[in-house]
C-alpha cells in the first residue's frame, strides 16, 4: 500500500535533485532552468499529496497557483537568458563572471 | 456583502492593478514615446495608493474589521506602514529614473509598468495574512523585479545581473514553497492564523520544524540575509543604478515587514524554533556585510554589503521578538530606506565629462573640493550608516540594541555593537577618500532638479534636525507593532 509517506520521501528526493542540479551543474544555464522546475514540481507533489491525506482541497488550488506562476516564471527566464545570449553568445554556467562574486 | 467590504479593504491595490492595465495599453500604443508620460501617471497612482494606505496608519485599528476575503488578507497598520514604505522606494525610483534612462538611449515605457507591478506585489505581500497570498504576492514582485534588474537589455552586466538575480531567486522561491508545502501538510492549514492554533497546539513535530525553517530561509535571501546574500552585490552592480535603488529600498521593505508577520504572527506560538535562526541570520549578515565591504572598489558593490549589514541589525530587532523589538525594526527600517534614497541619488549625480557613470571609488578623491555638496551628502550617508550619533541613523541602532538589551538578548546586543565598529572602517574609509585623497578630478555631471530635492530632503532627514521626527516615527511605529501583535 503506497501511503502519504511515499509522496513525501519521492518530492523530497526530486527537490534534493533540484537543488544539486541547480549547484552541481557547471555546463548549461537551461539545465539550470530545468531544476527550478524540477523543484517546483516536486512542491506541487507534495501539495497534491498532502491534500489527498487531509481530505482538503486548499493544496490543490495552491497547487494549480503554482503551476501557473511557474509558467510565467519559466517565460521570464528564457527571455532573461536570450538576451543574455544576445549579448555574450554563449549560456555556459562559467562564463557567467562578469562580476566577480 | 462580505464580498463587497473585501473589495473595498484592497482598494489601494485596486487602483495600482486597474491602473497597470491601463498604461499597459497606453505603453502598447503610445511605444517609448510615452515612457515619461507613463511615469508620471504611475507616480500619481503610487501617491493615490499612499493616500489611501495612510489612513490606516494613522488611526486606531480594529482588529477584525481590517480582515478581508475571508482571512487571506490583513490591512492593518503594520500593512500600511510597510506600504507607506514600499511606495516611497518605487516614487523615487520613479522620479530618478526618466534622466538616468535618457543617457542610456531612452526610457522603455515598460520601466515605470514594471515598478508598478512590483510596487502591487509588495502591498499584497505584506498584507498577506495566508500563506498562499503571500506566495501571490512574492512571485508577483520577483517576477517584475528579474526583468528590471535586465532592463538594459544592450548593456552584458545587466543581463547578467537579471539572469544571476532570476536563477537565485527562482531557488529561493522555490526553498520557501518547499516550506509552505511542508508547513500546510503537518498543520492542516494554510492561514496564518490557523497555523499559529496548530503550532501552539504543542510541541512541534519535525516536519514542520523542516517547513519553518524551509519558509525562514527563502524569506532571508529575499530580505538579502547572510548566508543567503550572495546574489546581493551582482545584482546590485550589474542593474541599472535606479533600478538598484529600488531595490534597496522597496522590495527590502516588503521582505522584512512579510518575515516579520510570518515570525511574530504565523509561527509566533514557538518563538524559540525561529529565535534561533533570525540571530544566526543576523550576527552572521553583520559580519559577512562588514568583511565583505573592506575590499571594494565599486560603490554599488560597497552599498550591496552596506544593505547586508544593515539587514543584519534590522533583524536583531526582530529577533527580540517583542513588540518595542518590532518597533525598532520598523524605525530602523524607514531610516535605512531613507538612507539609500539620499546614497543612490549621490551615486546617480556621479558622471565624468562624457556623462557616463562612475562607480569607482578612487575617483571620487578629492571631491569635497570640485563637488562641496555632494561630498557632504555622501559623507552624511556614510556617517548614518556608520551609526555615528549625531546623525540619524544612530537612532535606529540605539533602538534596536535598547529592544535586544531589554529581552535578555545581552550577548547578541554586544557582538552586534562590535561588529558595527569593523562597519565604520570602511564607511570612514569612503569619508577619508572624499575629504582627504589627492584630487581626482573626474566627476562633471550635475544633478537634476528633482534628484535636488529629493537628495536635499533625505540628507536633512539623515541630519541632527531628523531626532525631531523620532516622536512622530516611533509613534507611527509603535501603531504598526502593536497592530502586528493584535490577534484576530
Amino acid at each position: 500500500m503506497i501511503g502519504i509517506g511515499h509522496y513525501v520521501v519521492v518530492s523530497a528526493i526530486m527537490f534534493v535533485l533540484g537543488v544539486l542540479g541547480i549547484f552541481l551543474n557547471r555546463k548549461n544555464v537551461i539545465i539550470i532552468l530545468m531544476a527550478i522546475e524540477l523543484i517546483l514540481l516536486s512542491v506541487n507533489l507534495n501539495l497534491v499529496a498532502f491534500s489527498a491525506y487531509l481530505h482538503d482541497l486548499v493544496g490543490q488550488i495552491f497547487a494549480m497557483f503554482v503551476l501557473t506562476v511557474a509558467a510565467g516564471e519559466a517565460a521570464i527566464g528564457l527571455a532573461i537568458l536570450v538576451i543574455y545570449f544576445r549579448d555574450r553568445g554563449t549560456i555556459a554556467v562559467d562564463d557567467v563572471n562578469r562580476m566577480k562574486g | 456583502m462580505d464580498f463587497i467590504h473585501s473589495l473595498a479593504a484592497v482598494s489601494a491595490e485596486e487602483l495600482i492593478s486597474s491602473a497597470g492595465l491601463v498604461l499597459l495599453l497606453v505603453a502598447a500604443w503610445g511605444g517609448d514615446k510615452a515612457g515619461r508620460g507613463i511615469a508620471i501617471a504611475a507616480f500619481a497612482v503610487l501617491v493615490g495608493a499612499a493616500a489611501i494606505a495612510l489612513p490606516t496608519l494613522l488611526g486606531s485599528v480594529g482588529g477584525s474589521a481590517s480582515l478581508a476575503f475571508e482571512g487571506h488578507v490583513r490591512l492593518d497598520a503594520f500593512a500600511a506602514f510597510a506600504k507607506l514604505l514600499i511606495y516611497l522606494g518605487a516614487g523615487v525610483a520613479l522620479i530618478v529614473a526618466p534622466a538616468f534612462f535618457e543617457r542610456e538611449g531612452g526610457l522603455r515605457a515598460e520601466f515605470p509598468l514594471l515598478v508598478l507591478l512590483a510596487a502591487l506585489g509588495m502591498g499584497i505581500m505584506v498584507s498577506a495574512n495566508n500563506l498562499l497570498t503571500l506566495y501571490i504576492g512574492l512571485e508577483l514582485n520577483s517576477l517584475a523585479s528579474y526583468v528590471l534588474a535586465a532592463i538594459l537589455r544592450s548593456n552584458g552586466r545587466s543581463a547578467e545581473a537579471g539572469l544571476k538575480y532570476f536563477v537565485l531567486g527562482s531557488l529561493a522561491s522555490g526553498i520557501l514553497l518547499y516550506g509552505i508545502s511542508l508547513t500546510y501538510g503537518f498543520t492542516g492549514t494554510t492561514s496564518f492564523d490557523g497555523i499559529r492554533a496548530a503550532f501552539g497546539a504543542g510541541p512541534l513535530s519535525v516536519g514542520a520544524t523542516f517547513g519553518l525553517v524551509f519558509v525562514l530561509s527563502g524569506l532571508a535571501f529575499k530580505i538579502s540575509a547572510a548566508p543567503f546574500h550572495m546574489w546581493t552585490p551582482d545584482v546590485y552592480e550589474g542593474a541599472p543604478t535606479p533600478v538598484t535603488a529600488f531595490f534597496a529600498t522597496a522590495p527590502k521593505a516588503a521582505a522584512l515587514a512579510l518575515l516579520m508577520r510570518v515570525s511574530l504572527g504565523a509561527f509566533g506560538a514557538q518563538p524559540g524554533a525561529w529565535q534561533q535562526i533570525v540571530i544566526f541570520a543576523s550576527l552572521l549578515s553583520i559580519v559577512i556585510g562588514a568583511l565583505g565591504a573592506i575590499g571594494q572598489d565599486n560603490i554599488k558593490r560597497l552599498l550591496a554589503y552596506s544593505s547586508i549589514n544593515n539587514v543584519g541589525f534590522m533583524l536583531i530587532g526582530l529577533a527580540a521578538g517583542t513588540q518595542a523589538g518590532a518597533s525598532a525594526t520598523l524605525v530602523y527600517l524607514a531610516i535605512y530606506v531613507v538612507t539609500s534614497v539620499a546614497a543612490f541619488v549621490v551615486v546617480l549625480a556621479l558622471r565624468d565629462a562624457q556623462g557616463k557613470a562612475i562607480e569607482s571609488i578612487a575617483d571620487l578623491g578629492g571631491l569635497s573640493r570640485t563637488h562641496p555638496g555632494l561630498a557632504a551628502a555622501l559623507a552624511v550617508v556614510m556617517f548614518s550608516l556608520a551609526g555615528v550619533p549625531p546623525l540619524f541613523g544612530f537612532w535606529g541602532k540605539f533602538l534596536v540594541f535598547q529592544a535586544a538589551v531589554q529581552a535578555h538578548l545581552v550577548v547578541l546586543a554586544a557582538l552586534g555593537i562590535a561588529a558595527s565598529v569593523i562597519g565604520a572602517f570602511y564607511y570612514l574609509k569612503v569619508v577619508k577618500v572624499l575629504y582627504f585623497d589627492d584630487v581626482v578630478d573626474k566627476v562633471r555631471g550635475g544633478s537634476e532638479f528633482a534628484n535636488l530635492v529629493l537628495l536635499t530632503a533625505s540628507t536633512l532627514f539623515l541630519s541632527p534636525l531628523g531626532y525631531l521626527l523620532t516622536r512622530w516615527l516611533g509613534g507611527l511605529a509603535g501603531n504598526a507593532a502593536a497592530a502586528l501583535f493584535r490577534l484576530s
